[in-house]
């Protein structure tokens, strides 16, 4: 008896953190579905006496959407693609190779993890802009296609495979290239589909780096042009959520398919970091 | 010998190689910037396109430290970390160990929990400026519901911080769970088998077992919760719509950098100001580690 009201109660506080969590999704959702004399009253319906799917159509049509989702998946996809293959060459060498100097390059790489990104915005700025490269996707791609953390986070996975494998392909004749691509990559698989998930992730939403090295409409990414869309909609709330929506959807679906990845990756790299 | 030399020489120049890509960036956009980062912010006077430094100082900084509107950053920085921080480890801690207790739904209320810390927090941001919208928000409906009155939440500079701490909580606790979750497995069942078998209470079991065999997680936890909210920008400039909140209620430390250098364009006093918040950083930091060697000799 004491039990069943101990499980219960522990099922009541789950279901209240899980409406804390959800109520600002769903909200949103209702809003962006509504027609505009049902926004602004008080008290607020949840459910919309009709759906207006139009909300989604006038949102579309109001910013260059298109060029928005275009650059945000030319700019995931290439620093997804930039970020893996450095990690794999770099946490090869640093786990396998044996060469001059490798000890102290990783510990001068490892010590840069310590300065907040914010300190380096400024330098990274005019180097950019003497590069001749602010508000293109160079500079929106180039400077995080490596990451030192990846590299930790491979290098540590790397090293769990044992030596013999990569003796017994030394004598073999299998050269380090191909020992590493078609041995060690696959091996190594459900670490490198972490580090793509997390890199997706963090790609689509940053925030900060795309606002300061673009200024042009062509070059935005989707969430800047959320912001830039909010002093055009401010009021017309539905609207305003039909276009967040558009934006928070496709991170929502990749989450859905993907969540088991995502958090049992998540809970190992949290770990080890 | 000769052999292992040339083996040697082939290595080095095969291990170059294959770091080359990788450190060839993080050089050019981690370790240069950082340099000269440091540098930048004793430049009193220069051209920073051609560079060219006619004076060095330390003026950056008095002028950082004199600012009124710095100190302003600091104190709405520090009441932010001083919400955000304790709030989000006790809650995610809390529901941590309630889903460790044999749940069926289990993983269910986890990828719930977590869908915040996956979307954007720039689109986050906008719905919840919705809902604290002053007039027809659902903030304002719960308050009415409860018997209370309107409240201007986004224009009544007292709201700011608390506003941003419940943000930051709400987007946060999932990933903070999920750390906990991994620690908790990580605590080996024996433990509590013979605590049980001593007939210890629940809270003995959890201050003098689950509490120091979790230690390592929880200073994990806690450092980068207190960096990652001493560098809180984000939600600021969407939910008060690039702005700093009203009467500068929002302004903080990255907001003040990210002024100086865009919207001023002083940046050698935005560089010192950056340096500021990382010796501040790493202040924070060395106090944690310190407290966590003494704390945690398990």
């Amino acid at each position: 008896m004491k039990r069943t009201l101990q499980k219960t109660l522990i099922y009541m506080i789950l279901t209240v953190g899980a409406l804390f969590i959800l109520i600002p999704f769903i909200w949103m959702i209702s809003t962006s579905l509504k027609p505009s004399n049902e926004v602004l009253i008080m008290p607020p319906k949840f459910i919309p006496s009709k759906l207006i799917w139009e909300n989604y159509k006038i949102a579309l049509e109001a910013a260059p959407f298109n060029t928005y989702f275009k650059n945000s998946i030319i700019v995931t996809v290439s620093v997804t693609a930039g970020e893996i293959i450095t990690t794999i060459l770099a946490a090869f060498a640093f786990s396998r190779i044996n060469f001059k100097g490798r000890d102290l390059i990783f510990t001068i790489l490892i010590a840069t993890m310590m300065v907040p990104g914010e300190v380096l915005t400024i330098p990274n700025f005019v180097t950019l802009s003497k590069l001749g490269w602010i508000d293109s996707y160079k500079a929106l791609i180039i400077p995080w296609c490596a990451s030192i953390y990846s590299i930790y986070l491979l290098k540590q996975h790397f090293m769990s495979i044992p030596d013999e494998l990569y003796n017994a392909a030394k004598i073999d004749g299998c050269s380090d290239f191909k020992f590493l691509w078609t041995i060690m990559v696959p091996l190594a698989k459900p670490a490198i589909v972490t580090l793509i998930i997390l890199k997706v992730i963090s790609s689509w939403n940053s925030f900060f780096w795309p606002l300061i090295v673009t200024n042009s409409k062509e070059m935005r990414t989707l969430p800047l042009a959320l912001s830039a869309f909010t002093d055009e909609f401010g009021t017309e709330y539905n609207v305003l959520m039909a276009a967040t929506n558009i934006i928070v959807l496709p991170v929502i679906i990749f989450y859905t398919i993907l969540q088991k990845h995502i958090i049992s990756g998540v809970s190992k790299a949290g770990i080890k970091g | 010998m000769k052999k292992i030399d040339k083996l040697r020489k082939s290595n080095t120049f095969k291990g170059l190689l294959y770091i080359f890509p990788a450190t060839l960036i993080l050089i050019v956009f981690k370790i240069y910037p950082i340099i000269k980062s440091f540098t930048m912010s004793f430049y009193t006077d220069f051209d920073y396109l051609s560079g060219e430094v006619y004076k060095r100082g330390l003026d950056n900084f008095q002028y950082v430290l004199r600012d009124p509107d710095f100190y302003l950053a600091l104190k709405n920085t520090f009441y932010f970390v001083l919400g955000a921080v304790p709030l989000s480890i006790i809650l995610s801690l809390g529901f941590a160990l309630l889903l460790n207790s044999n749940i069926k739904l289990n993983s269910f209320f986890r990828s719930i929990y977590f869908l915040p810390f996956v979307t954007s927090t720039a689109a986050l941001a906008i719905i919840w400026r919705w809902i604290f919208n002053g007039d027809y928000g659902l903030a304002n409906y719960m308050v009415l519901l409860l018997g209370g009155k309107k409240i201007k939440w986004l224009t009544d500079p007292s709201f700011t911080i608390p506003i941003l701490v419940l943000f930051n909580v709400w987007k946060g606790m999932g990933y903070k769970i999920i750390i906990f979750l991994a620690g908790l497995q990580n605590i080996d069942k024996k433990y509590y088998l013979s605590a049980k078998i001593d007939g210890a209470s629940k809270w003995n079991i959890f201050t003098n077992i689950t509490l120091p065999l979790l230690s390592p997680t929880l200073f994990f936890v806690s450092i980068t919760s207190v960096i990652g909210a001493f560098k809180i920008f984000d939600e600021v400039f969407v939910l008060y719509n690039t702005g700093t909140g009203p009467l500068k209620s929002g302004l903080t430390i990255v907001y003040y950098i990210f002024n100086k250098f865009y919207r001023h364009w002083q940046f050698s006093i935005s560089a010192a100001a950056a340096f500021v918040l990382f010796i501040i950083i790493l202040i924070f930091t060395l106090i944690q580690l310190k407290i966590g060697k003494t704390k945690s000799n398990y």
